[in-house]
């Protein structure tokens, strides 16, 4: 009965948005306000019915109700109940609910903390997030319907949720991502809604800032749970692999950081309007692409669990037509935009011009990389695929050139800045950041590292010109903590996300050149050392946990003769579906972490031992966290909300 | 040409010239990093280039695999049903490696006519088969009918 009524709240979301879709569009379009006014109330129907949706799969998870095809193929009586509860979204049809229901949130949200939108361009935002919904929703309903039953006759338990995923990684992680993915869809209608209104000033920009920054941090956090993730998880030790599904998430996540950057310009300065508009476009299409990428099965992956060619082709269609419809409306408005304001060859605009450039240049690199051997595929032209080192050869270096560019742009100032002003600046960051990075090889490792000396540097040079451009707003000020009440949340915001550029760069850096690793036939008793550090292994025994049972070893960790810790790495077995996972055991450190796993036993009692030493892995992903962090602090800035209030006290007066 | 006109044509150039030279990077580091997938049969009838990165993948065949006491070589054959290919790995092996699965593995020919891997995969799911082995899977079938 429960799974039906969620199937049915989920025919009535389709409705509430059909209606979306097309009533506050009309109204906006014929100046009918009565007609604008049903975007609010729909919003909200339309996200009541879909959280009902939700909560009855959720609900048939809980029950163990196996009559249900989607509950009996990925969740299990034995499973913990706060596994149950996240294998909602462990399968297919279920993440398109979260994402579709995340939609509809993102939607609601838009018509709650939009108080100083005028009621047309809410009505057309609004309207543009329905049309959305209903490719999506309909896209549910039609090929991947999470209420199936089983009847009459249905398994008497379930086939297990896949072990990999049983884990806190991917409670979080999903729903994070898809915040991300489909919080795009905000700077999306905004951008469309602001083509469709004919009015590109650059209020549009100011509006969709907050929600631009927010779905870029919600992004950037579910990436960095995803490397965090597969780093423990998956058992050796990586943390990022180059996966076409990882490539999907970080294609969005570079356009949105440009996004970001020119949307600041255009509100600012009234310049790069047409260049936002369609970056608001790619961004959302990026997300549905890796959408497509990921649920079609065209590619090879740990997360392509679904296969079916008729979803690939549902959500192709919605591609095109979103891709071809906003490029369409693009094509025909974005003449029509003016500069209000020009600027010199040395200024911030054309510094982060230049930041815009080798974004997109990074994402374009990453796109072909992941599509080109699905277009050799399709050619007939054989089967390839594009390894780590063509996207390192391209990406790093880009990388690089952009965190120097990150660098002028910090200390320029907007319209012109003087050639002599920018040196003066620059010249002590650049001095320390060349001398740090000679000197840390030195004293971290056993000598001059080509590779540490330009990542030290980099890194450093982003925190020296944070830091100098930060000392420059006190020139004028006498008392320091009066300046820094008068700084605005997203300046401060703007600080933490390049200062965890820098950490990020420093992680990356360290823990490619320093890291060690080993693969050993361990038997009890056997020693081995690494990186100063001696492994003693001293045999397996067995242990159970709720669902699984499990080899689990046990190896002393000293140094210099001191016990430093004692790690328990694990191989279990599964009991439903009878599958191998490695466990890895970690011992972690703000400046090292100690990574072990079990490979496979041996004769004797002897095992294949996985030993990593990787230094300052950690900082990658408090890096990754710093700037999502950043992103959500630019969003209390005084001037959303002193807009909103002062449009509030016209509309009220 | 008005000054404005001027510097908006320098910005045009700029960007082609630097798109076109990214773009002709991109194909040759392309060119230079692409592995190109072989089955067993392929590999048998001595289409591989010997020494190149490669990937193979296949089925492992049963009782093939073979480890050595001391260390963790292993050694395994992996077939399409049709011809065989012998494999040397040293290392740990993934998760779901077993004999009578579906796995890739990446490396070179040596001159022996013996596969050197560097990496193998074998993918999270029990019931999972790459692309690529379940294609050619397919053809075999299909010729054999």
């Amino acid at each position: 009965m429960i799974p039906e009524l969620g199937e049915y709240a989920l025919i009535l979301a389709l409705g509430f948005s059909v209606i979306l879709a097309i009533v506050p569009l009309y109204g906006a379009a014929s100046l009918k306000t009565i007609w604008m006014e049903y975007a609010k109330p729909l919003a909200k129907a339309q996200f009541f019915f879909m959280a009902i949706s939700f909560a009855c799969l959720g609900y048939a998870f809980g029950q163990d109700d196996f009559s249900v095809q989607y509950v009996a193929n990925h969740s299990n009586s034995q499973l913990p109940i706060q596994f149950k509860l996240s294998a909602v979204w462990g399968g297919h049809e279920g993440s398109l609910l979260l994402w579709a229901l995340i939609l509809s949130g993102w939607t609601l949200a838009v018509s709650l903390f939009s108080r100083g939108l005028p009621l047309d361009m809410l009505a057309r935002v609004l309207g543009v997030m329905g049309i959305i919904a209903t490719g999506f929703i309909s896209f549910l309903l039609w090929t991947s319907s999470p209420f199936l039953r089983y009847l009459p006759r249905y398994p008497r338990d379930g086939a297990d949720l896949n072990p990999l995923l049983q884990d806190f990684g991917l409670i979080v992680h999903p729903p994070l991502l898809y915040m991300g993915y489909v919080g795009f869809s905000v700077a999306f209608a905004f951008a469309i809604a602001a083509l469709l209104s004919g009015r590109l000033d650059a209020a549009w920009a100011r509006w969709s800032r907050p929600w631009t920054n927010v779905a870029w941090a919600f992004l950037g956090g579910g990436i960095t749970l995803g490397s965090w993730w597969a780093y423990y998880e998956l058992g050796w030790g990586g943390w990022w692999f180059w996966d076409p599904v990882e490539n999907a998430s970080l294609m969005p996540w570079l356009v949105g950081t440009a996004l970001m950057h020119s949307l600041a310009v255009t509100e600012k300065r009234g310049v790069f309007k047409s260049w936002t508009l369609l970056l608001a476009i790619f961004a959302f299409s990026l997300s549905l692409l890796g959408t497509f990428l990921v649920r079609s099965g065209v590619l090879t992956s740990v997360h392509a669990f679904a296969s079916d060619p008729e979803r690939g082709f549902f959500i192709l269609v919605l591609l095109v037509l979103t891709i071809g419809g906003s490029l369409t409306l693009y094509a025909f408005k974005a003449p029509n935009v003016k500069s209000e304001s020009s600027f010199g060859w040395l200024s911030r605009e054309m510094l982060l011009l230049i930041n815009n450039v080798f974004l997109m240049v990074m994402a374009v690199t990453v796109l072909l990389g992941t599509l080109y051997p699905l277009l050799i595929d399709a050619l007939g032209s054989g089967k390839i695929s594009v390894g780590p080192p063509y996207f390192n050869a391209l990406f790093v270096p880009i990388m690089g050139l952009l965190v120097v560019s990150l660098g002028f742009s910090s200390v320029a100032r907007w319209r012109n800045t003087s050639l002599e002003s920018v040196k003066q600046q620059l010249m002590l960051p650049g001095i320390i950041s060349l001398a740090s990075g000679l000197i840390f090889p030195f004293l971290y490792g056993d000598g001059f590292n080509f590779r540490v000396f330009i990542g030290i540097s980099l890194s450093m040079w982003i925190i020296t010109t944070v830091f100098r451009e930060f000392k420059g707003k006190f020139r004028s000020t006498t008392s320091i903590a009066e300046k820094l009440k008068q700084l605005s949340p997203s300046y401060y915001g703007m600080m933490l996300a390049h200062v965890g550029v820098a950490v990020t760069a420093i992680g990356i850096t360290l823990v490619s050149v320093y890291s060690e690793e080993r693969d050993m036939r361990m038997a009890p008793g056997d020693t081995m050392e690494l990186a100063d550090y001696q492994f003693k292994f001293l045999g397996t025994k067995s242990v159970k946990g709720a669902n699984f049972v499990a080899d689990q070893g046990t190896i002393e960790i000293s140094l210099d003769g001191e016990s430093v810790v004692t790690l328990y790495p694990q191989k279990r077995r599964y009991n439903v579906k009878k599958s191998m996972m490695t466990e890895a055991s970690i011992d972690p450190g703000l400046f090292r972490d100690l990574y072990l796993a079990l490979g496979e036993p041996l004769a004797d009692g002897a095992w294949a031992v996985r030993v990593h030493y990787k230094p300052y892995v950690r900082w990658l992903w408090l890096g990754g966290l710093l700037m999502a962090l950043g992103g959500i602090v630019t969003v209390f800035d005084r001037r959303y909300r002193k807009n909103d209030t002062q449009k509030q006290g016209v509309a009220n007066a | 040409m008005t000054p404005k006109r001027q510097k908006r044509l320098y910005i045009i150039l700029g960007i082609v010239l630097g798109t076109s030279l990214i773009v002709g990077l991109v194909m040759y580091s392309l060119n230079q990093n692409i592995n190109l997938f072989y089955s067993a049969s392929q590999i048998s009838n001595g289409e591989a280039p010997v020494g190149t990165r490669i990937r193979v993948g296949g089925m492992v065949v049963e009782d093939s695999v073979k480890r050595a006491t001391d260390s963790l070589r292993v050694e395994f054959t992996l077939t399409d049903y049709e011809k065989n290919v012998n494999v040397v790995f040293t290392g740990i092996l993934p998760d779901l490696f077993r004999e009578g699965q579906g796995i890739i593995a990446q490396g070179k020919m040596d001159e022996n006519g013996v596969f050197q891997a560097i990496e193998v995969l074998a993918k999270h799911d029990e019931n999972y088969m790459p692309p690529e082995i379940a294609e050619t899977m397919k053809e075999k079938k299909e010729a054999i009918k």
